[in-house]
């Protein structure tokens, strides 16, 4: 074989193997992703519990129910226990309130606890995977396919809102939701700002059951819920020192 | 040649072993196509059928990262349907066996998916039902 022949038999080999493959399928190309016309839409989620009416332990119990059978959060006793929201005392909650003398109706109350959402969440700083991430609405969320269980995020957030799976969380969930999914051994899991409700249009699990006890909404539109709630009574955050920026409100 | 009454019955021995999967493909009996067990009532998947059988987990990816990322749960088909982006509650709505659907091409093939690590198969607890996510 010439030299020359030899070229034009590699360009034409080359310029064959350009040509693409036959598709496998008829691949799309024109299908397209939306948020759904229902979708509740804010700039930033947020929540006000008053802590006043919310103090109810019948309350508190159904509130928790709604929230832990809906989304499938196994019942574990001690130490390897899961949970979404839950409660607890006033020193515990509110740390750095240091006056030594509160009011009794305070220390008297337990506080209903939850993932604060916050605008500066350290829990998706010290994340190595983004399996947990604040979307654009501040709402934080996990997304436990890419969870490796290292447990940052637990030592990262100041409130206590994350929990492991030590074990097999089914074997622990009594009577699953057949809409929602479960969660596996080797992941961390947590309140979702109920994002999943708010995509079709309906409000939190727990906002529904609180009888008006919990109030949500957009805390940068100046007409919401929220905003007038906390115009209208004195209200505090949890750990506000730490400069995280909870999205979850008690009024008082 | 040197030696060749060892070196060519070592390189016939060697060629033997390098060829060997082909040698056994051709005595073992061919692959066959699993039967699925094709949701009853149903027309049509979410995209063509030859593009769910090659891709279906891409499309299940591009799902999983637009809902759970993207806030995007809403998809609109090659073919205009408006579908919700969910595994449970749209896909197994129709795929409603796993065993007979899931399973038989996913070991067949050798593949082990951890979808239901988490998500839960129909059937599997009671309860549930919905229009399976057709808009």
């Amino acid at each position: 074989m010439k030299r020359r022949q030899f070229l034009q038999a590699v360009m034409a080999t080359a310029a064959v193997s350009l040509v693409p493959s036959l598709p496998l399928g008829a691949a799309p190309g024109r299908e397209t992703f939306s948020e759904g016309s229902k979708a509740l839409k804010a700039g930033r989620w947020a929540m006000v519990i008053d802590t006043r009416k919310m103090n109810d332990p019948r309350l508190q119990k159904k509130v928790i129910e709604a929230c832990h059978s809906r989304h499938n959060v196994p019942d574990i006793e001690g130490p390897q226990e899961i949970k979404w929201i839950w409660t607890d005392s006033y020193d515990h909650t509110f740390p750095e309130q240091l006056n030594n003398y509160p009011a009794q109706t305070l220390t008297d109350r337990r506080f209903l606890l939850l993932c604060n959402h916050c605008e500066n969440p350290p829990c998706v700083r010290v994340c190595p995977t983004q399996a947990t991430f604040k979307r654009d609405d501040g709402i934080v969320v996990m997304d436990y396919h890419r969870c490796i269980g290292c447990r940052f995020c637990m030592a990262g957030c100041p409130y206590g809102a994350r929990s492991f799976n030590f074990s097999d969380p089914q074997e622990y969930v009594k009577t699953p939701n057949p809409k929602f999914p479960m969660r596996m051994r080797g992941v961390v899991e947590k309140c979702t700002f109920c994002s999943e409700q708010l995509a079709k249009g309906e409000l939190p699990y727990c906002v529904q059951a609180s009888e008006g006890g919990i109030l949500f909404g957009d805390l940068n539109d100046p007409a919401s819920d929220v905003r007038k709630a906390l115009l209208s009574a004195i209200s505090i955050r949890r750990k506000p020192s730490l400069g995280t920026q909870p999205g979850v409100y008690y009024i008082l | 040649m040197y030696n060749a009454r060892y070196v060519i019955p070592a390189l016939l021995v060697f060629i033997i072993l390098i060829t060997l999967p082909f040698w056994v493909n051709v005595v073992t009996p061919e692959y066959s196509r699993p039967e699925l067990v094709l949701p009853a009532g149903a027309e049509a998947c979410v995209e063509p059928v030859e593009y769910m059988r090659a891709e279906h987990m891409r499309l299940l990816n591009e799902w999983r990262d637009a809902a759970l990322r993207e806030g995007k749960r809403v998809y609109t088909s090659s073919t205009g349907q408006v579908w919700d982006i969910n595994l449970q509650n749209t896909c197994m709505h129709c795929h409603t066996d796993k065993a007979g659907f899931c399973d038989a091409c996913h070991d067949s093939n050798s593949v082990d998916p951890y979808c239901w690590d988490c998500h839960i198969e129909p059937g599997a607890v009671t309860g549930a039902s919905g229009n399976g996510g057709k808009q």
